[in-house]
């Protein structure tokens, strides 16, 4: 009888809110290449897609279509399995990510309490820095098997930035989670609700972890990884149809997750300041809204430091991230525990 | 050493301060321009429903001009294609027969004239060579095609229409008005 006296309707909420929220990023992900072109032509007095539907809205549509139905093409020289797993590691890996992220807050469906997070870990935070960390072997391993030299450069490149970046947005991260002395998410943006949000006490780590998850995403000004005219797109060079598909998707998607990231540590997830909703239902769609909200902006950022700055030189890169941003994160790390020792000992100030 | 301009600027070698090497005021001054740039007016001209205004001497596809009781005023006298720099024309000549006055000015005619507008370069030459007033090159482009062979425009496809029958169409193809479709 213990198997019947498992919580069979959590499984299924949960499966609902698992679906619910891959589409999602699938489709969110589809407009943001929609929303990036649009964006790149506004900046550059262009009026960007406008033929395919209303505003050029289908325009997605027809690209998804159009790498659906190309040819597959396997270089012969190439390892057929890692060529295959590359991709297939970079959207799994940018997939598992939204698992942790409280998407809202709890809503009420026939008389269930159903909280919009498919898991609240009490480690998430770790368990996003674990799973982002996977993504660079989609790049290390597509490059690799690619058998090209471009690739590999890439592949070199992508795994180096990546590592090198991961360093100082953990020690950005780490004084943060000082302040709030939990790894859970959910807790994080708890603490906010109703209260300043970290960004006020940690805008230094937010600026230090922005750069990182630029970084992170293989965006411009770090997209060393794909560099379109000295690599020759890098590391998804020899790939075609569907897997090409895959990588520009996992790269939208991870832009939409860290944006999400960045929301949720340092915005106040779907805190909506000085507004208070009784209905718990409602308050919970408001809170989607107004995440969605700041998740857009956050894309907009990208898109828009994306369209106003060049590529960094490789030796630049290391500069950067090696000289100056581990320097400002440990020098954050230590004003943080300082202030918060200072705090413990009843220190007013 | 004495300057030749005085528009020579010291380069500064100088090494980046610390607040210089982490990029961020230059970013967040390029920023500002990009996003300056998002209230621009577009200059773009969305084809096809706008079209940009051809200017009066615009060296568009060629038209072979007939007289105002509609005779052709080419006497294949060959001018243009020895004129063209791209060899484009080639042409044949014919001899107007008895009862053939209405359709052609003089006693020699082009049986066959032929543009290739691969090889167009639309110069203007064979208008500027042509002693009898039958070619000009009109404010309109060729249009686009699936097949190279399409390309070979024939006398028909050139000749102006005729003013007698078609009033309308030969003052379209003499004004700034003349849309040619693909074929």
């Amino acid at each position: 009888m213990t198997i019947l006296a498992f919580d069979w309707i959590l499984l299924v909420e949960k499966l609902i809110l698992i679906a619910i929220i891959i589409f999602a990023s699938l489709g969110i992900a589809l407009y943001t290449t929609f929303a990036e072109r649009k964006v790149a032509a506004i900046l550059q007095d262009r009026p960007g897609p406008n033929r395919a539907g209303p505003f050029g809205l289908f325009q997605p549509l027809a690209d998804g279509l159009k790498l659906i139905t190309k040819e597959e093409i396997i270089p012969t020289d190439s390892n057929k399995i890692l060529f295959i797993l590359g991709p297939g590691l970079a959207m799994t890996a940018a997939l598992m990510t939204c698992a942790v992220v409280p998407w809202g807050g709890t809503i009420e469906v026939f008389g269930r309490h159903v909280a919009l997070q498919i898991a609240d870990v009490n480690i998430g935070m770790l368990y996003v820095f674990a799973v982002v960390s996977m993504g660079v072997y989609g790049v290390m391993i597509g490059g690799w098997a690619s058998n090209n030299k471009f690739s590999l450069m890439a592949a070199l490149r992508g795994a180096s930035q990546a590592i090198s970046y991961e360093l100082a947005m953990g020690l950005s991260l780490i004084a943060l989670i000082m302040l709030t002395g939990s790894l859970s998410l959910k807790t994080i943006v708890e603490q906010q609700v109703g209260h300043v949000w970290n960004i006020v006490y940690q805008p230094l780590g937010f600026l230090l972890f922005f750069i990182c998850a630029l970084a992170e995403c293989n965006r411009t000004p770090f997209d060393l990884p794909e560099a379109e005219n000295e690599l020759n797109f890098g590391y998804h060079q020899e790939y075609s149809s569907m897997k090409l598909g895959f990588y520009l998707f996992s790269e939208y998607i991870n832009m939409f997750i860290s944006s999400t990231i960045m929301a949720t540590m340092y915005f106040g997830g779907y805190d909506l300041p000085f507004v208070h909703v009784a209905n718990p239902n409602i308050a919970a769609i408001v809170g989607i809204i107004v995440l969605m909200v700041k998740v857009v902006m956050f894309i907009f950022l990208f898109m828009w430091i994306r369209w106003t700055i060049p590529r960094f030189r490789y030796d630049q890169l290391m500069t950067l991230g090696w000289k100056k941003l581990i320097p400002i994160a440990l020098a954050n790390l230590l004003l943080t525990g300082f202030v918060i020792l200072l705090k413990q000992n009843h220190w007013h100030f | 050493m004495q300057a030749l301009t005085n528009r020579a600027k010291q380069v500064e070698r100088a090494q980046m301060s610390f607040i210089e090497q982490l990029y961020l005021w230059n970013i967040l001054k390029g920023m500002f321009i990009t996003f300056g740039h998002m209230f621009k007016k577009q200059p773009t001209i969305r084809y096809p429903e706008q079209k940009r205004e051809f200017s009066p001497v615009f060296r568009g596809l060629q038209v072979l001009n007939r007289d105002e009781e509609g005779r052709e005023n080419c006497t294949a006298c060959g001018l243009c294609a020895v004129a063209c720099p791209a060899e484009a024309i080639t042409m044949e000549a014919a001899e107007r027969l008895p009862g053939e006055e209405k359709l052609y000015k003089e006693e020699k005619y082009a049986a066959k004239y032929e543009i290739n507008m691969l090889r167009c370069i639309f110069c203007g030459l064979c208008e500027e060579a042509c002693p009898k007033d039958a070619i000009y090159l009109s404010e309109t482009f060729t249009p686009a095609d699936y097949a190279r062979k399409n390309f070979i425009y024939k006398k028909n496809d050139l000749l102006i229409p005729n003013p007698v029958t078609d009033p309308k169409g030969f003052a379209d193809a003499r004004g700034s008005k003349v849309i040619r479709t693909s074929k």
